[in-house]
């Protein structure tokens, strides 16, 4: 690790003030930034620790929603029962992902702000245009099993590894920020961003800009959802294929269903315009196929990563099935309903 | 180059320790290297293992991706602070009762994981503990036996 300027605000004006410069990194929990700059992929020269600042409470909003603080780690956002009683859809994401000692330490804000686990970006012996711009992609036809089908450019190909984001795709979440102009709220949606040709900026944030928290709107998807989340290993590994849902039924029709994918993009991959084929129909086979069909148009493996296409296609139908019939999927009991 | 160090105070098994500690210092290598309390191990130094697992504030965390200076005022308990010989802790006891290690490397992560496990009160059943001890990595493969000594001493707290 390089060694580093250290600073330790006390306030979120202090921090913001203190955070412009192209070398200097917000430090929340670490549990990825500490890794990056041990494997100098990350060298910053300034390290402002944001740790002290008051961001770590999980709020009430007006309307019913809930503000989830930058800086409360994923796990008691998990288990807080605010957010296991009226958001379960994400205390599963968020549950399906890390180890408890990371969630333990991993912040809401630093979910968000993660970077990729491509093995050319972390390598820094070869080349990869996220962390050098302009020096290639080593993943395009090389080692690629985990990369993207979706979204993906001729410079980039590498996937968000976060569960807790592919949740907040479907409950149309806002992150709040604030920087040296400002706050502002960006919708999810927006947040992440695909790699065109600018693959080192992972998201739309500003230089300097600090998120401070996530607001999930009042949405009522406490009975039919899931996050059905597909690896190598049945814990502690990035997903290949997750899916999150979250769905309505009204009488034996689907008033509403929306659905993300987790580990097949640069961002959670979601489409609205796809997502009207299951409004009014009735849940079924042939329904969720065509939905599956829709989402994944477009879809080009990359060689090892092939698989992930029928992988993706049947995940979809059976995590829809599961939402639809109030089965969703457990993280402890691995079996699949 | 950045120099200097910044002055953390941890309580660190029950002693308060004020130390001057170099901003890129994790609290793995201040335990193991600067307070030579050598019972918390390096595995993989990423995250990925598990093996440097301590209770910081009674909550698990890897501290090999902790910096130690972020954690001024913390109470850090490692596995000298859970037991001592002749003193067992009853996680230790129930890990010697069920041969729950071969090696030996991974057991001190293993054991303040449990703790922390326990700290935290999710875990009832075989799955609940085989998922939430999924953090904890065994080359040797003492997985069942691991649970095993979890259940039995969440069975005598419940």
């Amino acid at each position: 690790m390089n060694r580093f300027d250290y600073a330790r605000p006390a306030s979120v004006a202090e921090a913001v003030q203190a955070g412009t410069g192209e070398q200097v990194r917000y430090l929340a929990g670490g549990t990825n930034l500490i890794d990056l700059m041990k494997e100098n992929v990350d060298q910053p020269t300034t390290v402002i620790d944001i740790n002290c600042l008051p961001l770590n409470a999980i709020e009430e909003l007006d309307g019913g929603g809930l503000r989830l603080g930058a800086l409360v780690p994923n796990s008691d956002t998990a288990w807080d029962v605010r957010v296991e009683q009226r958001y379960p859809l994400l205390s599963s994401a968020i549950l399906a992902g890390a180890s408890p000692q990371l969630r333990n330490a991993a912040t809401n804000g630093g979910n968000l702000n993660q970077r990729t686990r491509c093995y050319y970006f972390y390598d820094v012996a070869t080349p990869c245009n996220k962390r050098k711009p302009g020096s290639g992609c080593g993943a395009i036809g090389g080692v690629n099993r985990i990369h993207a089908i979706l979204g993906a450019s001729d410079q980039c190909i590498a996937t968000h590894p976060s569960d807790m984001c592919v949740a907040l795709a479907v409950l149309d979440a806002i992150v709040q920020v604030t920087g040296p102009e400002g706050d502002r709220a960006i919708p999810i949606a927006d947040y992440h961003r695909l790699p065109g040709d600018e693959p080192w900026r992972d998201n739309t944030l500003k230089p300097g800009e600090l998120v401070t928290g996530i607001d999930l709107p009042a949405e009522d998807f406490t009975r039919n959802y899931t996050y059905l989340k597909l690896r190598d290993r049945l814990s502690y590994a990035f997903a290949l294929v997750s899916i999150a849902v979250a769905m309505r039924i009204e009488g034996s029709t689907i008033a509403e269903a929306r659905v993300a994918l987790g580990g097949v993009a640069h961002k959670p991959w979601r489409s609205t315009e796809a997502e009207k084929l299951l409004k009014d129909r009735q849940p079924s086979p042939e329904a969720f196929g065509a939905f599956a069909d829709a989402l994944l148009a477009g879809a080009v493996g990359q060689g090892e990563n092939d698989f992930k296409i029928p992988l993706a296609r049947k995940g979809i139908v059976r995590a829809l099935k599961q939402a639809a019939e109030a089965t969703p999927q457990s993280q402890t009991d691995k079996r699949v309903a | 180059m950045p120099i200097g160090t910044v002055t953390t105070t941890l309580t660190i098994n029950g002693e308060t320790r004020t130390r001057a500690i170099e901003p890129w210092t994790t609290l793995l290598d201040l335990l193991r290297e600067g307070e030579d309390l050598i019972g918390t191990k390096k595995g993989c130094d990423h995250g990925q293992c598990g093996a440097c697992t301590v209770l910081v504030d009674g909550r698990r965390i890897n501290s090999c991706l902790k910096l130690a200076v972020t954690l001024d005022g913390a109470e850090i308990t490692t596995i000298e602070g859970l037991g001592q010989p002749g003193n067992l802790h009853p996680l230790q006891s129930a890990f010697c009762d069920h041969d729950a290690f071969q090696c030996g490397y991974c057991t001190p992560g293993q054991i303040c994981s449990a703790q922390g496990l326990i700290n935290e009160g999710k875990a009832k059943t075989r799955d609940e503990v085989r998922e939430l001890m999924s953090g904890n990595l065994c080359r040797c493969g003492a997985y069942t036996n691991i649970i095993d000594a979890v259940l039995d001493v969440i069975g005598e707290q419940a």
